[in-house]
């Protein structure tokens, strides 16, 4: 077995009203970043595995997003890396 | 009637619900320890309101996992009742016991005050003693109580009389301004499909007495006890 160390990003679904992110939008323009378009605010997850193969591990990743780690009424998750791979 | 309250982790509204059912219904309250899976025969179980598992990741996330919930979920198969109070309610939804999901206040801003509700449905084994129309004051302390569903669902919630609460103003209309939390199409109150279980933000069981500013509560649990014992079926 390896461990892995797997990051996710979870955002808000598109379509769904992110306050979070308009605060942050707002704010941008303000400092006279004028160019932003849409922010969203989300949540970044690291998980720590034991796997027996990269594979492995993002199936296991997977599952935890669809279970517990997003809402899928509302949020998309993404495994952004699965890094590692130490013995 | 005998009424369970989940005692979770970070629960504050518990004691509250208890009060309700003993002293105001007169009626059999037990607390529910969220790590059984004993739900010791009672009729009514009750999600309360709080900060289960301090609401980390989601409002309602982890709690939808403590072993208690198997036995509330079957309970609720078995076309047990269940109501969902603030907290109860977002556990509700992330156990899949009700459609949708809560999110965070359109203000971004945690809202603790008395809001006006129209009663929008009373063929509800939870609503039978209000009138369709009625508007009622009940108060509200949530940040995350944002209704959100998908437009099939609502339309679904819409048609099939599921939407039983929502907030409206002094004249009884679902306007932005009586919103205090941004929910799609003002919903305060769902139930499911098979109208067992209730799910809402604010909470009844603060308005049960004209010192706390508002009997409005009291039909509901009045409803409960008088679908139990009197068997009116929604």
């Amino acid at each position: 077995m390896t461990r892995f160390r797997c990051a996710i990003h979870i955002v808000p679904r598109r379509g769904i009203l992110d306050p979070q992110g308009k605060a942050v939008a707002d704010a941008l323009h303000s400092l006279g970043f004028a160019a932003v378009g849409d922010v969203r605010v989300g949540r970044y997850v690291v998980v720590e595995i034991e796997a027996a193969s990269e594979d492995a591990a993002r199936d296991q990743v997977k599952a935890m997003c669809e279970k517990l780690l997003a809402n899928p009424v509302t949020e998309d998750f993404e495994i952004a890396s699965v890094g590692g791979g130490h013995a | 009637m005998k009424a369970g309250i989940v005692r979770f982790p970070g629960s504050n509204c518990d004691e509250d619900a208890f009060h309700a059912i003993a002293d105001h219904l007169g009626q059999e309250a037990v607390y529910l320890w969220h790590k059984d899976h004993d739900l010791q025969g009672v009729d009514l179980v009750i999600l309360p309101g709080g900060f289960s598992y301090g609401d980390y990741l989601r409002a309602g996330a982890i709690a939808r996992f403590s072993p208690i919930m198997q036995e509330v979920v079957a309970h609720a198969k078995r076309g047990g009742l269940v109501l969902g109070i603030c907290n109860g309610f977002q556990i509700a939804c992330e156990a899949g016991l009700l459609p949708g999901a809560l999110l965070r206040n359109v203000s971004l801003r945690f809202v603790s005050a008395p809001v006006s509700l129209r009663v929008e449905s009373i063929a509800t084994r939870f609503t039978s003693q209000y009138h369709v129309g009625q508007v009622i004051r009940i108060p509200v302390a949530h940040g995350d109580g944002r209704y959100t569903a998908d437009a099939d669902t609502l339309a679904q919630l819409e048609g099939d009389g599921q939407v039983v609460f929502r907030y409206v103003d002094d004249n009884g209309e679902a306007t932005d301004a009586a919103n205090p939390n941004g929910s799609q199409r003002n919903i305060a109150g769902i139930v499911n499909a098979e109208g067992n279980v209730l799910g809402m933000m604010p909470h009844p069981e603060r308005a049960m007495e004209s010192a706390l500013g508002s009997t409005d509560g009291l039909p509901l649990f009045q409803s409960l006890l008088d679908a139990l014992l009197g068997g009116v079926r929604a």
